[in-house]
């Protein structure tokens, strides 16, 4: 049945979109903003200005 | 997707959120719930049914429960300590809390194999189930499943990729629609809602424990089939909009659901399927509440078991890819593993970094490794995590005893739930040790290998002024 080789042509050519949509994201994120700033993330950072943690 | 501010303390405009960027709270109980039963209910839908090969149908039954039993101790002792640590990384910052680096490497380690194994496992599987779908449409000839395996793990690496809020969402309408599948299965065959077909006598007679309690014992190993995965819930613990509630509350509801959902299965699929063929999980029964289905003679209930199947896959898979990146990314935000891999997305707010990174890994297993042993590489995992657990909680109780810090649940009787569940780890090891002894001594080298690179040469790297960061006072004794 035919219908199946085309599905099977389409999940790799979506699958190659999406791929290439992710690459090119990350590049242009990572060109945008600084090293500093994307990896600025701290545990617990919420969790101090929060949660008290007394009883 | 929110766009307020959630963890920039001041206003600067580096990002559209300010000069800190972190993971979004957005999640609520409900998202916990549809990511650890996301994640595990595929294991209903296959894969249980070789324990009834194992040891007969009893067998299956009985390790359904010890191993129900594991992990409801796994998920009490989780909702008390991820409540309190509520931060990525889930056990593996747990553990580097309570334990030690060593300790908290070794389990971010666990956790990233055990998610990336069965994110493939599931790609492959969800792969053989649309070459079935295209039989079952009419195609003639083999179907090639890998351009189907590779658009499973890109499109789910892309959600997860745009966001934490939708990913989950997914996974919460997916994950409930293969759940009330498995419960209008059982109301359609019992004979609460029409005609009955359960024969569980006859099927059963003769073949009570076919291996005796040996068979029972050898039975545990794919037990842990009906719940492997439940522990994941605590990956989300940065993400969630009220840790101290919403994880207790998803995760006990969501071992609560498995434990319906596992003995509902095993009732239906043993009273309907004879033990030989549902205990071959190859050549026989692959995916036993599908191949029940059939056998009830409704159209529409092989339809809704079909897509329930699809379905419960494509739940796991994502929510493993939720739980691999987030583990990886807490490593790398601590130096355990290169700095780089600690970045958040300033738009989308995930750790985009690490869920592109372990995108070919998932895709070289799923291509390139046989199902089981990619399955008994997430299992072996599994088990070394769980073999932690309780002495993470005995630990976690005497260095913090229940009246110095306020904690989102306390879980009860312990340390009973720790005994219990080390002594279940150590049966466990003894009956994955009879059928893949081999593949646990590798993987045991292998940790202790990775171990001492840490040990010697990574640790050296790590932040250690910085990865203690509970406001909590100091462990008792100190």
């Amino acid at each position: 049945m035919q219908t199946w080789n085309y599905l099977e042509y389409a999940a790799w050519g979506v699958s190659a979109l999406l791929g290439l949509y992710m690459v090119i994201d990350w590049l242009k994120v990572d060109s945008t903003y600084s090293e500093e700033v994307l990896t600025s993330s701290r545990e617990g950072e919420l969790e101090a200005m929060t949660e008290q943690h007394k009883l | 997707m929110a766009s307020s501010d959630i963890t920039s303390k001041g206003s600067d405009d580096a990002t559209p959120h300010g000069a800190k960027v972190g993971l979004l709270r957005v999640l609520g109980p409900a998202h916990i719930w549809a990511l650890g039963v996301g994640i595990v209910l595929v294991g209903e839908y296959m894969g249980w049914n070789f324990s009834v090969g194992k040891g007969g149908a009893f067998a299956a039954l009985i390790a359904c429960w010890f191993a129900g039993i594991l992990y409801t101790c796994v998920a009490m002792i989780d909702s008390e300590v991820t409540s309190t640590v509520a931060a990525a990384g889930g056990q593996y910052t747990q553990a580097k809390h309570i334990v030690g680096p060593l300790m908290a490497f070794n389990v971010g380690l666990y956790l990233v194999f055990a998610y990336t194994m069965l994110e493939a496992a599931n790609a492959i599987t969800a792969g053989y189930l649309i070459s079935v779908v295209a039989g079952m449409m009419g195609h003639v000839g083999d179907l090639d499943q890998r351009p189907f395996i590779v658009l499973v793990i890109m499109f789910l690496a892309w959600l997860n990729y745009r966001g934490v809020l939708a990913t989950l969402t997914f996974n919460l309408v997916i994950t409930s629609i293969a759940f009330v599948a498995i419960l209008v299965l059982f109301l359609s065959t019992s004979g609460v809602l029409g005609g009955g077909i359960m024969q569980h006598a006859a099927l059963f007679e003769g073949h009570e424990l076919p291996y005796g309690w040996i068979g029972v014992l050898a039975a545990m190993h794919f037990g842990l089939w009906y719940y492997l995965g439940i522990e994941g819930t605590t990956q989300a613990a940065e993400e969630v909009r009220s840790p101290a509630r919403a994880l207790p509350f998803g995760t006990l509801a969501g071992i609560m659901t498995l434990l319906i959902a596992a003995t509902l299965t095993w009732y239906i699929c043993s009273g309907i399927l004879p033990w030989e063929f549902l205990g071959d999980g190859v050549d026989g029964a692959v995916a036993p509440l599908f191949s029940a289905a059939q056998l009830s003679g409704s159209m529409a209930l092989v339809w809704f078991l079909g897509f329930g199947t699809l379905f419960a896959t494509l739940a796991s898979a994502n929510g493993c890819i939720n739980d691999a990146s987030r583990a990886w990314f807490a490593m790398g935000r601590d130096k355990y593993l290169p700095f780089w891999f600690g970045a958040v997305h300033p738009k989308f707010r995930t750790p985009y970094r690490s869920i592109i990174f372990l995108v070919p890994i998932a895709m070289i297993f799923a291509l390139g490794a046989p199902l089981d042993q990619v399955i008994t590489f997430s299992i072996l995992s599994g088990l070394l995590e769980y073999t932690f657990m309780p002495l993470n909680i005995i630990q976690f109780r005497r260095k913090w005893p229940l009246n110095s810090i306020k904690r989102g649940y306390e879980h009860p009787f312990h340390p009973l739930p720790a005994i219990v569940l080390l002594c279940l780890c150590g049966i466990t090891f003894f009956a994955v040790f009879l059928g893949y002894g081999t593949q646990l001594v590798a993987m045991i080298g292998f940790y202790i290998v990775v171990s001492l690179w840490f040990h010697f040469w990574r640790y050296r790297f790590v932040n250690r002024g910085t990865q203690f960061t509970m406001p909590w006072p100091k462990p008792h004794g100190y």
